[in-house]
């Protein structure tokens, strides 16, 4: 009876709480923070079981008041959705605990209406995942949208400016699709994903299905921050109060992500956006081009949530650039690079939390030795994360981008592998001036601080241990082990879960 | 060629908004006119959802006893022998779809709204330039 109802707990939960957490905190202030993290954990719990159920048994529909798919609207949970979900609510889960101390330094007493907006974030993001319905679809996107709005401008000064142009650029994305739609749909006269896809073979040669499709890939690009489309993206990262960010960032990008997965390769077949027309090839070079473009800016950064944002963009790349692959092992590659990448940017920024909870700024520069001896735990998490980005084994990071490049040999595009292997490196550069300053530049004593260079090399056991609070502490070193046996059990997942989404004909 | 233009001219025009939209979004330096952009872009999609749903001698898509008080001899012969011929009828999805989208883009304004309200506390202007003079 429940299994049936799998795909549409997760989402219906979210809503629920997001009514009820601004509604029970105007009660008792601390009901907010509980009824979220209550949610989560219970939509953690059912995310992990629907994947295991739909591994074993298949997939699961649901259909929404008994009408029949054509007509009604249905939740469809097949492999990759509930990898998906499962993604976006363990992830989601880390962080919410990890939230509780930044929103109390950062957002302080406006936690009631953080943690409504954070649930009301996370049912849109579920609801992209689960929905069989591209106009639901679009209705969930603009919900995760005005969610992402909010949470961005609620931090530094500059915060609300950085949210009104995502405002306009991601509404304007969010109109292109529904243009898209409105294309799609006069063509085959249905909503629904399987009954469209079912009917698009028979119109694949319309001039109106090619602009449909484009002008969706366009809006969507613009919410995945596909390159040049990533313009809204480095401001709304970076002035976001850490918490917002930590939600935002790992999981925002990889929904936009998921949505181009879906229509390209499941609404409409693999072999029409890679050979019929060459958007496969078109979103391959974009993607690359974000890669080397994101990984120089980053280098240029000073501030470690900028730099952050940066990589983001060239992150969000690889998974264009193995959806632009068109074969198996690239598509394998970008799944896994949005387990992968959502643990990785989790961490880090997390750690960019835990810095600015407790020394008050991230700005590289002035990052030094004493840190490591401050928080070294942190700092520990800081560089798994870092050396899973760069690519380093056993990190989770090194094996997206191994199953990248070999989709990259097998589709014979070496200039993939090399842009790959080339970002790797700049990877290095951003990542290694970080840990350089943390581990081996010499600390400032409290002397030098005030001006006084007489001492040059401080004596580091002088610093006091700074480490933050268990409930910051223990979501990063999760997040951070995460990644290691992620890459540990790589194999697994990928025999076990996303063998089963390559589609037929890819 | 005139036939095309004259049997698409709503989708002619609502083009022209299209555009007209974008180009308050990405030309005008003022924050709020940019919105108004915004607000007629969106509009321009809701208008063009809309017409695609529209025909010729079509009426409401209800089904209640006789058709006949449309003057329609058709649909009243249906509504007669109960069989509904789509023809006869404007397809009531699109609009149903558009009241959905209209929800979404009121609310879109209001956050808009919200935020230009704490950009203007903040910086005391909601011109482009002089807002990217006062971030700096």
């Amino acid at each position: 009876m429940i299994d049936q109802n799998l795909p549409v707990l997760v989402p219906v939960l979210f809503l629920l709480a997001a009514l009820l957490a601004p509604l029970l905190g105007q009660w008792r202030r601390g009901l907010s923070y509980l009824v979220a993290l209550l949610a989560s954990l219970v939509n953690t719990a059912v995310a992990l079981y629907s994947l295991y159920y739909v591994v074993v048994n298949g997939i699961v529909r649901h259909k929404f008041g008994g009408w029949v798919p054509p007509i009604g609207i249905e939740y469809v949970l097949d492999p990759l959705a509930a990898f998906m979900i499962a993604v976006v609510t363990v992830v989601s889960l880390v962080v919410l605990v990890h939230s509780r101390q930044v929103v109390k330094v950062e957002l302080a007493g406006r936690d009631v209406p953080f943690y409504g907006v954070v649930m009301l974030l996370l049912a849109g993001f579920c609801g992209i995942v689960v929905t069989g319905d591209l106009f639901n679809l679009y209705v969930f996107l603009e919900i995760s949208s005005l969610a992402t709005y909010a949470l961005i401008a609620a931090g530094e000064k500059p915060a609300p400016v950085a949210a009104f142009r995502y405002l306009i650029m991601g509404t304007i994305g969010a109109s292109f699709y529904l243009f898209g739609l409105w294309f799609i749909y006069n063509m085959t006269g249905s909503l629904n994903m399987a009954d469209i896809a079912a009917i698009l073979p028979g119109v694949y040669g319309e001039t109106g299905v090619i602009i449909g499709l484009l002008l969706m890939v366009v809006g969507i690009g613009i919410k995945m921050a596909l390159f040049p489309l990533h313009g809204w993206l480095p401001d709304a990262y970076t002035y976001a109060s850490s918490a917002s960010t930590a939600f935002i960032a790992p999981i925002g990008t990889k929904i936009g992500a998921y949505v181009l997965i879906r229509i390209l390769l499941y609404v409409f077949e693999p072999g029409y956006f890679s050979s019929q027309i060459p958007l496969a090839d078109v979103i391959m070079w974009l993607a690359a081009a974000g890669i080397l473009y994101g990984s120089v800016m980053a280098i240029a950064q000073k501030e470690l949530k900028r730099m952050l944002a940066y990589s983001s963009i060239a992150q969000v790349g690889y998974i264009g650039l193995g959806l632009g692959l068109a074969n198996p092992l690239g598509l394998i590659g970008a799944v896994l690079h949005v387990l992968n990448h959502a643990f990785m940017k989790a961490c880090l920024f997390l750690v960019a939390g835990n810095l600015r909870v407790t020394i008050g700024h991230s700005d590289i520069s002035r990052f030094d030795a004493a840190l490591r001896r401050k928080m070294p735990w942190t700092m520990a998490a800081f560089t798994v994360g870092a050396l899973s980005m760069i690519g380093i084994p056993p990190t989770a990071g090194f094996f997206s981008k191994w199953y990248l490049v070999l989709g990259g040999i097998d589709r014979g595009a070496w200039i993939m592998v090399v842009v790959i292997l080339v970002s790797s490196l700049l990877n290095a550069v951003y990542f290694f001036r970080v840990l350089e300053n943390t581990y081996f530049r010499p600390a400032l004593s409290m002397d030098e601080a005030m001006g006084d260079y007489d001492h040059p090399d401080a004596d580091i056991e002088s610093f006091p241990r700074e480490e933050v609070a268990p409930s910051m502490l223990v979501p990063t070193l999760v997040l951070g082990t995460g990644i290691v046996l992620l890459g540990i059990f790589n194999a697994f997942i990928v025999s076990a879960v996303i063998r089963l989404m390559v589609p037929a004909g890819l | 060629m005139l036939d095309f233009f004259l049997g698409h001219y709503a989708y002619l025009f609502l083009v022209a908004l299209f555009v007209v939209g974008l180009y308050g979004v990405v030309t005008k330096r003022n924050l709020v006119k940019k919105l108004i952009g915004l607000n007629i872009f969106q509009s321009a999609i809701i208008l063009i959802y809309v017409a695609g749903a529209s025909k010729w001698n079509a009426t409401v898509p209800i089904l209640e006893g006789s058709g006949a008080s449309y003057g329609d001899a058709g649909v009243a012969q249906e509504a007669a022998h109960g069989a509904i011929e789509a023809a006869h009828y404007i397809n009531p999805l699109p609009h149903t779809l558009m009241l959905t989208a209209i929800v979404v883009g009121v609310a879109t304004t209001g956050v808009a709204l919200a935020l230009l309200i704490t950009i203007h506390r903040r910086y005391g202007t909601l011109d482009e330039s002089e807002l990217l003079e006062r971030m700096s």
